[in-house]
């Protein structure tokens, strides 16, 4: 079988399409998981034990599970509770909380690192607890670990072609379907893995400037 | 701040209204009654009863670990007493009384009493991710409710009490330790606190630096009412500055006197051993 460079060419345009599918849901998913993670940090050191503890269980329970388990649990599962999502939302949704649960641990790395000092000195300027975290510890803690989420971010985007599973036509989905079509599957794999690597390394080399960027504070 | 100023004798400007002292004097600052702490098995506190009235300077001195700073984290709120009660210009501190048992403040409470205090810390504490103006200005615009522009006018001249107008833009990673130190102290008096607590301030300072940080402090003294209390190791700072001293040894208070009296004629073996050592070093 030799590569068909003709048919490349011809299925080219709608595999990039279908990139702009797998760019959505890598940063919806994203969005969540940036915000959410941050959530269920703050949650995990709440210093009220059963919201610490609740919070802690759910982050090893989601970290433990594969991602794609929880894809088939929500697409699967949720309709028949009446909660009906398209599988492009429920993919997200995976996506969000899957990943929410490494951020939530990368955020308290970065907690803890700001010295104890600085929440004292919150309280002798008598801030209340929102503005602490606001004005004076997220400040610190987030810039360092902005590395960390952009790996994350690339690892999450190279996770999306798991969504072709519950039927999302993403970039690897729409190659399967090409590939059904025309019974040729070199071309549109391959091309599905050359998007992939041309995204993902500008994007761990732009990582790698980060950490380089934040390691000198 | 009116701006009715007076000056001390090789010092810095100091604006005399800074720091309001409406209580009459002989008020109670700082009441602890039977406080006791422990962390772990330590028994860091065992018993202090203190009083502290309005306007008095005192001077709490004692070997490391015999429970100075935790006086001032205690009357910061930073820890909490296992048992025993604090008051703050006769408020409960941390406590409220529901009948005739203690149970926590709430915050809405805790916060009013809290804001009489301020404290300077052994490492400063400054906010790195702020300029020295910023720190200044953040407790009154966030706690206080002042407007940027108010905040900015106090912020820059307590930044001018502490000699530090010029460095107002800058962070503290460029400033020296006694730089840093002022502008704590700075940030300290912007909230006007009518109690201040000073926690080893120079002990994390080299040498030729202490000197200015001293003397920011010694003009606060003589230019406002404030009450003050010193954990301090410089021996002669603290017989200038305060009326009184406490020296402290494993939790407990050995002897309370005024500080013409203690430095020159203590009446404790403990004392006496502790000033000799510091003394001679």
């Amino acid at each position: 079988m030799t590569f068909d460079v003709d048919y490349a060419i011809r299925i080219l345009p709608t595999l990039l399409n279908a990139t702009v599918v797998t760019f959505q849901a890598t940063i919806w998913g994203m969005t969540f998981a940036v915000v959410g993670g941050l959530v269920l940090a703050i949650l995990r050191m709440s210093r009220f034990r059963p919201v610490s503890a609740t919070a802690g269980f759910y982050i090893e329970f989601i970290r433990s599970t594969p991602l794609l388990t929880q894809l088939f649990f929500l697409f699967y599962i949720l309709p028949l509770y009446g909660l009906a999502l398209s599988a492009f939302v429920t993919g997200v949704l995976a996506l969000g909380l899957h990943y929410s649960s490494y951020t939530a641990e990368v955020y308290r790395a970065g907690i803890t690192g700001v010295p104890r000092g600085q929440w004292e000195a919150a309280t002798t300027l008598n801030l209340g607890p929102l503005q602490t975290w606001r004005l004076i510890i997220l400040p610190q803690a987030i810039p360092p670990v902005i590395p960390a989420l952009g790996n994350y971010l690339v690892s999450m985007f190279k996770d999306t072609p798991l969504l072709a599973t519950i039927t999302v036509l993403e970039l690897l989905g729409t190659a399967l379907t090409e590939a059904g079509l025309s019974f040729r599957y070199l071309e549109p794999i391959t091309i599905v893995g050359a998007i992939f690597l041309a995204l993902s390394l500008p994007s761990a080399l732009l990582v790698r400037g980060l950490e380089r960027r934040f390691a000198t504070r | 701040m009116t701006g009715a100023r007076s000056s001390t004798p090789g010092g810095v400007p100091v604006p005399i209204d800074m720091a309001p002292t409406t209580a009459a004097a002989g008020v109670t600052a700082v009441r602890f009654r039977s406080v006791h702490k422990s962390f772990g098995a330590v028994r860091v506190l065992r018993g202090i009863d203190l009083e502290v009235p309005t306007g008095q300077r005192l001077a709490i001195i004692g070997p490391s670990g015999s429970g100075k700073t935790t006086i001032l984290r205690l009357a910061m709120t930073l820890e909490r007493p296992d048992s025993g009660t604090i008051e703050i210009e006769g408020e409960l501190l941390g406590q409220k009384r529901v009948g005739d048992r203690l149970v926590p403040d709430d915050e809405r409470h805790l916060r009013q009493v809290r804001g009489k205090i301020g404290m300077v810390f052994q490492h400063f504490n400054l906010f790195p991710h702020m300029t020295a103006l910023q720190n200044v200005m953040l407790g009154p615009v966030n706690a206080l409710g002042l407007t940027r522009a108010e905040a900015r006018t106090r912020g820059l001249e307590l930044l001018h009490v502490v000699g530090l107008e010029d460095k107002a833009d800058v962070h503290p990673r460029k400033l020296s330790g006694g730089q840093q130190q002022r502008v704590a102290i700075a940030r300290a008096l912007a909230m006007r606190p009518r109690i201040m607590l000073f926690d080893e301030v120079t002990s994390a300072l080299d040498p030729e630096l202490v000197g200015e940080v001293l003397t920011v402090i010694r003009n606060l003294a003589h230019e406002t009412a404030m009450t003050m209390l010193i954990v301090t190791h410089e021996m002669k700072f603290a017989a200038d500055i305060s009326d009184r001293v406490i020296f402290m040894d494993e939790g407990v208070i050995v002897e309370d006197a005024p500080s013409s009296v203690l430095f020159t004629n203590p009446a404790h073996e403990r004392t006496r051993a502790f000033l000799r050592a510091v003394l001679e070093r």
